[in-house]
């Protein structure tokens, strides 16, 4: 995402990434970064959370519209609502997608010499 | 405050996204200016939680992906900023999408854009935003040949001055 941000910036329309993962975000250059510390799926917040979704996408556009310089980073200061071990399982799909399948089943496999 | 980039990541994950540095072939940085007023601008938003009009479009390709698991379907979708919650459904295999399904706005916040322009915060809000699958190959090679090209196209159509992207 942020190298499809990168190419759409190029052709002349700037951007701004709402991530999760803002330290990969600026490893890859995006142009504008708002870092949020929610559990995937989430970049604007909770469910049915109007002043949350808004405090994150209005410091979105201040970032877009503010930023003077390429890199520009900010993160929101907002503490997601619910307990970490909570939130960290229940992001998480009900059946692991399938490259994680993948992945699972190389880790099991016995190993060749 | 520092945003913690790996809080609700597996441990094992960690390494496949941290210290790659840039994509290959994009090692400079790029930059257009935001040269308006807000209150002057028309605003686009990107999802990548695989959003679709339930009905009149297709779905993403989930199939292909369950026998070419490092495969992802590179193509979009132009979201009505008018769509309810209740005529959109998600194509996102790698997370549970029951929040996104109960409300939209966590990834594509369009109702609250359109609400931001009709307080004049913003000029205004694209009539068709966009939605894209995040899970792609690893070359992104269809996103930078075929997909990147059409939504440029397609925000300019629109007459997008900003693009608000947000990975989920």
């Amino acid at each position: 995402m942020p190298v499809l941000a990168r190419w759409i910036e190029a052709a002349g329309i700037p951007t701004v990434v709402v991530t999760m993962m803002p330290s990969v975000a600026e490893e890859r250059l995006a142009p504008r970064i708002v870092g949020v510390e929610f559990p995937f799926g989430h970049p604007f917040g909770m469910p049915g959370d109007r002043v949350m979704q808004r405090r994150t996408l209005e410091l979105a556009l201040d970032v877009l519209a503010g930023a003077v310089t390429a890199g520009t980073r900010v993160d929101l200061d907002v503490e997601w609502p619910v307990p970490l071990r909570e939130a960290y399982r229940s992001w998480q799909p009900t059946v692991p997608s399938p490259i994680v399948r993948r992945m699972l089943e190389a880790r099991q496999a016995p190993q060749a010499d | 405050m520092v945003v913690d980039s790996f809080k609700f990541l597996p441990r094992s994950f960690r390494p496949l996204y941290e210290g790659r540095g840039p994509f290959p072939g994009e090692e400079q940085a790029v930059w257009t200016p935001f040269e308006k007023r807000l209150a002057q601008s028309r605003i686009a938003l990107l999802t990548s939680a695989g959003l679709y009009v339930k009905g009149a479009q297709p779905s993403f390709d989930l199939e292909r992906e369950q026998t070419h698991p490092e495969w992802g379907d590179p193509s979009w979708r132009a979201i009505p900023d008018s769509a309810s919650a209740s005529s959109l459904a998600v194509a996102h295999l790698h997370i549970n999408d029951e929040d996104l399904v109960a409300d939209p706005e966590v990834a594509l916040p369009a109702h609250l854009l359109r609400k931001l322009a009709s307080e004049g915060r913003i000029g205004g809000a694209v009539k068709e935003h966009v939605s894209v699958m995040g899970y792609q190959e690893r070359t992104l090679s269809d996103w930078q040949r075929k997909t990147a090209p059409e939504l440029v196209a397609h925000l300019r159509e629109q007459d997008a001055d900003g693009l608000i992207l947000a990975p989920v």
